[in-house]
Formats: C-alpha cells, sequence, structure tokens
C-alpha cells in the first residue's frame, strides 16, 4: 500500500517535471518567465551599479537638475529662449528645432528625390546622365564632409551684413543667415484662415463625391484641379474682400545686422542642404528602382485600354510602384531624423548640441541627460515608422 | 605613463608640432608632473579633447589630470565629480573684434553676433554680462575652437569672446594678428588651474604641491640653470624645496629630491610663462604689475611654503 503511493508519488512528480520539459507550451511559458527574470534582474544590477559608481565619483544622476537656470544663449529658437531659462526649456529649444530640420529636409529631400529620380529614367541621355552623376557624387562622400564643405564653402562666404545680397527688396541673405519677412495677421484675418479651411473640406468632399459618382456611372470629372483651384482661389477672394488683413515684417539693416522678420542662421541652412541633396539621393533610387520595378505589361495593357497617359500614371504605374518605394522611404526619413544630429560639427543648436553637449558639460548630468536625449531620438522613430507603415500597409496590394 | 589632458592645440598653453610634439605653459605642467614622479618628463600620454567633453574624459578615468586653462568654478568643483588642485593663472574674459569695425568697447556690442565655445565658462559669462546691460546679442557656437576661428575671420560673427590669454594665443596664431583688437573690458573672473578627478586626495596633493613647488622655486631664485648648484645651498628653505632636508618627497609618494627633477625638466614659473607667454614670445602678454606676478612682486600668485 505505502509502496504504491510512494510509487504514485514519484511518478506524479516526475511527470511534472517531464511535462515542464516536454510540453511545449509550460516550457515556452517557464522559458518566458526566466528570461524576463534575467533581463530585469541584468537592469537592476546595471542601474544599480552605475548609481554606486556615480555617488563614488560625486556625480549626481537625479532630474533635478531641469529647474535650474541654464544661463547661456541659444543661437536660434523657434519657441521664446532667455539666458535665464531652465534646462528644461533647453531641452524643447533642442527638439524643436530638430523637429524643424528634420521636416523641412524630408520635405526637400523627397521633392529633389523624385524629380532626380524621374531624371535618371529620362530617354534624353544629358538628363539622365546628370542625373546620375548627381547621384553618384553626393551618395559616395560622407554626409559630414558635405555638411561641412556647404557650411565654410558656401554660407560662410557670403557677403557681410552690409554688403548683403537681397532678392524682391524682401529676401536677405549674407553670412549672419537667410531673412525672410513674416507675415503679421491684423484684425480680420481669422475670416481668411477659416475660408481657407473651408475650401480644404469642400476640395476633398468634392474629390469623394467624384469618385462615387464615377463607379456608379462611369462619368469622370477633373476633381483634383478643380479642388486646387478653390483652396486657392477662395481664400484669395475672402482676404481681398476683407481689405486685405495682413502686413509684412520686413527685414532691415539695423546695427550690426538685420532686424524684424523671419532668419535662420548659416549653420540652419548649410545642414538644411547638405542633409536634402544627400539624402534626395536615395530617394532617387528608390524612386526610381520603384518605376522600374512596374512590369512594362501592365503598362502596354493599360495603353491597349487607351487609358489617358495620367491615368496610367495615377491609377496603374503609381498604385504598384508606392508598394516598392514606402518601406524604403521610411528608412530615408528616418536617416534624416537621426543624421540631423551631425548639426552639432557646425554649431547649430539641434537637440544634441543644445542638450547633449553644452548642457551635459555645464551641468554634468550626464545619465539623465542622455537618456532623455536618446528617449526622444526613440519615440520619434517609433512614431514615424507607426505612421509610415499604417500608411504602407494600406497601399500594399490586396490580396484576395 | 601618466595621462595628461590638454585642448585642442592653442598656442602658448598646449600647442602641438609638425613632429607630433606637445609644448606649452599647460604642457609643461604635466611634463614636470611626470618628472615629479618618474623623473623623466616625457612619461607623458598627451590626451587633446576639445572644452565640451574635457571632464567626462577626466571622471571615466581616460585622463588622470586637466592641465588646460580650466576655470575653477563653484559647479565644476562640487559636482561634476572634479577636484580643482590650485590656480596656476588669473585671468578674466575679453572680447576680440576686427581692427577695422570700430568698436572700442564691449558696451557698443549691443545686437552683435558673437562667436563662443560651447562647453565653457565663456558662454554663461557671455550670457551673464549682456543680460546685466541690457543688452542682446547671438550666439554662434561649436565646441571646436578651430571652426569658431575660422566663422570668426570669415566675418561670421562681430566678436570672438574668450579667457583673454585664449584670445592673444588664438590672435597670435591669425594670417595678420595686428587687423584684430582686444577690447578693454574684462567681463569675468577666471582663475585657471590643473583639474583631478575627486577621491584620490594623494593624486590631487602631488599635482598640488607640484605646482606650488614651482612658484616657490621662482620666490627662492632657483632656476633650471642653477638647480644642480642649489642643492648645496644653506638656505633651509631651498634645501627643503630640492629634498636634501626634511622628507616632503615622502609624504607625496615620490623621490626626495623630486623637485630638481621638476627644475631642471621646465624651471620654475617665471621662467615656464616668459618661455611660453611672455612678452617676448608671438603671444606677448605681460606679467610685471598683472595678478601673475609673484606675490612679493605686486601680483597674487603665492605658493604655501615647503615645510
Ligand atoms: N576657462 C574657460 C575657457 C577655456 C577655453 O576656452 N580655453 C581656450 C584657450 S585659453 C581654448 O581655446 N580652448 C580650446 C580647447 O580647449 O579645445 C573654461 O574653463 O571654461
Amino acid at each position: 500500500m505505502a509502496l504504491t503511493s510512494q510509487h504514485d508519488d514519484t511518478a506524479e512528480r516526475s511527470s511534472l517535471l517531464r511535462r515542464v520539459f516536454f510540453d511545449a507550451k509550460i516550457r515556452a511559458i517557464f522559458l518566458q518567465v526566466l528570461t524576463v527574470a534575467g533581463v530585469v534582474g541584468f537592469l537592476g544590477w546595471l542601474i544599480n551599479n552605475t548609481m554606486t559608481n556615480m555617488a563614488a565619483r560625486s556625480l549626481s544622476a537625479g532630474f533635478d537638475f531641469l529647474d535650474v537656470s541654464a544661463g547661456f544663449g541659444i543661437g536660434f529658437t523657434l519657441i521664446p529662449y532667455q539666458e535665464g531659462d531652465t534646462y528644461l526649456r533647453v531641452f524643447t529649444v533642442g527638439i524643436m528645432n530638430t523637429l524643424l530640420v528634420a521636416v523641412v529636409a524630408i520635405v526637400l529631400a523627397t521633392i529633389l528625390g523624385l524629380l532626380v529620380g524621374l531624371a535618371r529614367l529620362s530617354t534624353n541621355w544629358i538628363i539622365a546622365g546628370v542625373a546620375r552623376a548627381y547621384v553618384e557624387l553626393l551618395r559616395n562622400t560622407p554626409l559630414l564632409l558635405q555638411i561641412i564643405a556647404w557650411y565654410f564653402g558656401v554660407f560662410n562666404l557670403l557677403p557681410r551684413p552690409r554688403d548683403s545680397v537681397v532678392l524682391a527688396e524682401v529676401f536677405v541673405l549674407n553670412n549672419r543667415g537667410f531673412y525672410m519677412p513674416s507675415p503679421v495677421a491684423e484684425p480680420g484675418f481669422g475670416i481668411v484662415l477659416t475660408a481657407f479651411v473651408l475650401s480644404i473640406i469642400g476640395a476633398i468632399t468634392l474629390y469623394k463625391w467624384e469618385a462615387a459618382r464615377r463607379d456608379r456611372t462611369g462619368k469622370s470629372f477633373p476633381a483634383i484641379p478643380a479642388g486646387f483651384a478653390m483652396i486657392v482661389f477662395l481664400p484669395i477672394l475672402v482676404y481681398a474682400a476683407a481689405g486685405s488683413p495682413l502686413s509684412w515684417d520686413v527685414p532691415a539693416l539695423q546695427g550690426f545686422n538685420f532686424v524684424g522678420g523671419v532668419s535662420v542662421p548659416p549653420s540652419f541652412c548649410a545642414l538644411i542642404v547638405a542633409l536634402a541633396a544627400y539624402t534626395s539621393c536615395f530617394i532617387a533610387e528608390i524612386v526610381r528602382a520603384g518605376i522600374q520595378s512596374v512590369s512594362k505589361g501592365q503598362i502596354e495593357a493599360a495603353g491597349a485600354l487607351n487609358l489617358p497617359a495620367n491615368w496610367t500614371l495615377r491609377r496603374v504605374v503609381l498604385p504598384q510602384a508606392l508598394r516598392v518605394i514606402i518601406p524604403p522611404l521610411i528608412s530615408q526619413y528616418l536617416n534624416v531624423t537621426k543624421n540631423s544630429s551631425l548639426a552639432i560639427a557646425i554649431g547649430f543648436p539641434d537637440l544634441v548640441s543644445v542638450w547633449m553637449n553644452t548642457s551635459l558639460n555645464q551641468s554634468g548630468r550626464a545619465i539623465p541627460i542622455v537618456a532623455m536625449t536618446m528617449a526622444f531620438y526613440c519615440i520619434v522613430s517609433l512614431s514615424v515608422s507607426l505612421v509610415m507603415n499604417r500608411y504602407n500597409r494600406r497601399a500594399q496590394l490586396k490580396e484576395r | 605613463m601618466l595621462n595628461c589632458q590638454v585642448g585642442l592645440p592653442t598656442p602658448g598653453f598646449y600647442s602641438l608640432a609638425e613632429d607630433g610634439t606637445w609644448s606649452g605653459a599647460d604642457v609643461d605642467l604635466c611634463r614636470a608632473v611626470s618628472a615629479a614622479i618618474f623623473g623623466d618628463p616625457d612619461m607623458v600620454e598627451y590626451q587633446s579633447v576639445t572644452s565640451a567633453v574635457r571632464f567626462t574624459a577626466l571622471s571615466n578615468g581616460e585622463s588622470d589630470m586637466l592641465s588646460r586653462t580650466t576655470t575653477w568654478t563653484a559647479v565644476r568643483d562640487t559636482q561634476l565629480g572634479l577636484d580643482f588642485t590650485t590656480v596656476n593663472f588669473y585671468d578674466g574674459q575679453g572680447f576680440l573684434v576686427p581692427a577695422d569695425s570700430g568698436i572700442t568697447s564691449a558696451l557698443d556690442l549691443d545686437g552683435a553676433t558673437i562667436c563662443v565655445l560651447t562647453g565653457t565658462t565663456t558662454e554663461l559669462n557671455l550670457a551673464d554680462y549682456f543680460r546685466a546691460n541690457g543688452m542682446t546679442f547671438t550666439p554662434v557656437t561649436n565646441e571646436n575652437v578651430n571652426v569658431l576661428v575660422e566663422t570668426y575671420l570669415g566675418g561670421g560673427c562681430d566678436a570672438y569672446t574668450n579667457d583673454k590669454s585664449g584670445l592673444a594665443a588664438r590672435r597670435s596664431a591669425f594670417p595678420d594678428p595686428s587687423a584684430h583688437v582686444l577690447l578693454p573690458e574684462t567681463v569675468s573672473k577666471e582663475p585657471l588651474g590643473p583639474v583631478v578627478r575627486q577621491g584620490d586626495d594623494a593624486w590631487a596633493n602631488l599635482v598640488r604641491w607640484t605646482v606650488f613647488g614651482i612658484i616657490n622655486a621662482e620666490e627662492l631664485g632657483v632656476t633650471s640653470a642653477n638647480v644642480m648648484e642649489m642643492t648645496a645651498s644653506a638656505d633651509p628653505n631651498i634645501a627643503r624645496l630640492l629634498g636634501t632636508e626634511g622628507n616632503i618627497g615622502e609624504g607625496l609618494g615620490v623621490s626626495p629630491d623630486f623637485m630638481v627633477n621638476v627644475i631642471s625638466a621646465v624651471g620654475n614659473y617665471g621662467e615656464i610663462y616668459e618661455r611660453h607667454i611672455g612678452e617676448n614670445t608671438p603671444i606677448g602678454i605681460p606679467r610685471a604689475g598683472t595678478l601673475n606676478a609673484l606675490w612679493n612682486n605686486g601680483g597674487i600668485i603665492y605658493a604655501p611654503p615647503f615645510r
């Protein structure tokens, strides 16, 4: 009796053990718990180790410095910043500047890349050759070198403020930056803005209505040009009717330099031009590959159906090319954002420059500062890829 | 080997010859410490990094000491894990402008664009000075002094600001030094000196007393030329400095005659000064009548006694 029960017991225990080892599901859970414990333990050890070592070197790791006044000037800010503002403010200034560079460079690089990509496919050999030379030259030299070359070779060599290049009497270019007039809204400008927003909504509605009608009746109607015309002309009409409620703050030479309007420093110009030109090469190649990936048969079939050329492009080539273009384009956009940190070489106050460099050195809070910088780049990269992936899913071929 | 950190090559303080050898007033302190430890001034590995990363490179152990025109401030001394040993040069911040700009005072600089090194006390003082005087400015910043100087020379900023010694040093290497003038104002206190990592008191002592030894040597008239004869001196102050009497080297963990090695290698404070940055050098910073003269000569260079 006792013997059998003991036997049962061991049998049960060994079967439990056996299940842990041989039941794939339980084994997986067991291993996962082990892994999580390992990772958490390792992180804990890392943090503890860091804290101990920092304490031993009397360095502080806390975030309490964020509301301390930073005390240094920043050459270019999108939001108001004064020398007495806090480190947190410096962080925000850096983020805004980095985002500005990324957005402007991405827009320019995309336009440029599209043009160059199409030029590379041109049947005119001069255009194709020039486009090819452009791509090969810029793609095969280091970006840092290009940034420095644009800065010292172009923007730092521009004339001094007194001898500025003035375009159309209001745009000013000199070795301190690029100056533009800035719009100042007068009372009544709200109506113009409202008209603008309404016309955008109207254009979208028109487009949807046109698509639905085309599906129903087969009759088409130029909804896109009509929509654009609406967005452009309606606000202009309202603007004129409201008595032009907008004035311009035009930059004027005063003392050392131009004041008034909006301006960007030479380091910004050099950075944007270099980033946009460099990235446009990769985008051009992506565009070219995308268009070439659409088989000739598709275009010939469209021709056989007697589709107009712009329909062939819009409804046959592009939808298929975009599938190939979007994923690598996403990674180019992420690259621009990360490459913008090379700003530090020419002193543009982006996040890495004002935060990871200046603030870190002045406050000595290496760990929190590096952590915050990494978190920022991580969040930006993840959200860009999230948005683009969602778009990509829509652009993908729907297989049925 | 002693890992001694200097800045990007700067005439007079830490300049780099074509053959890769370093020289200058701050370099001589590295050599002095090396001579004190090893009896040989050349056991030094020089590390040249920008101002912005100097403290990181020291606190993570890459460098053993900083000898590079670094200002002693409260935050640096108490919050960055650093230990300032002593002051070996009293400086202050100034402005350099093109001579043809017509600017004669720092107070004329309202609205100006100003080139400034990041990660320095210079950029903080600059902001303070303009704030205190109700003036505005646009900083053009960089961590690399060469980029900044190129920008200034290309007209990318109206003035270049730094410690006055740094301005004199930089200007000496300009294509035409006489085309640039130093404005009269001194807008800050910049006590410069060697720095070590916090937490190694014996090491801090050695660096500190090497500087004191060099200063005392000048006061006592001990030079690189006469140091050997001086070892026979009957003056007990000299005897203690050179280790023929007392046991000061022992307390510092080096040989009793360590100062003999130091002074034969680099000379005393005055010799170092005149050799690298004095009036007869291209840097040309006068010493007489300034804070950097010896205390018994109208200045405040004063070292505690070797006893
Ligand atoms: N004393 C200030 C400024 C130091 C500084 O800017 N030094 C000048 C020379 S006196 C320089 O040009 N340094 C260049 C470098 O260290 O790379 C500080 O400690 O922050």
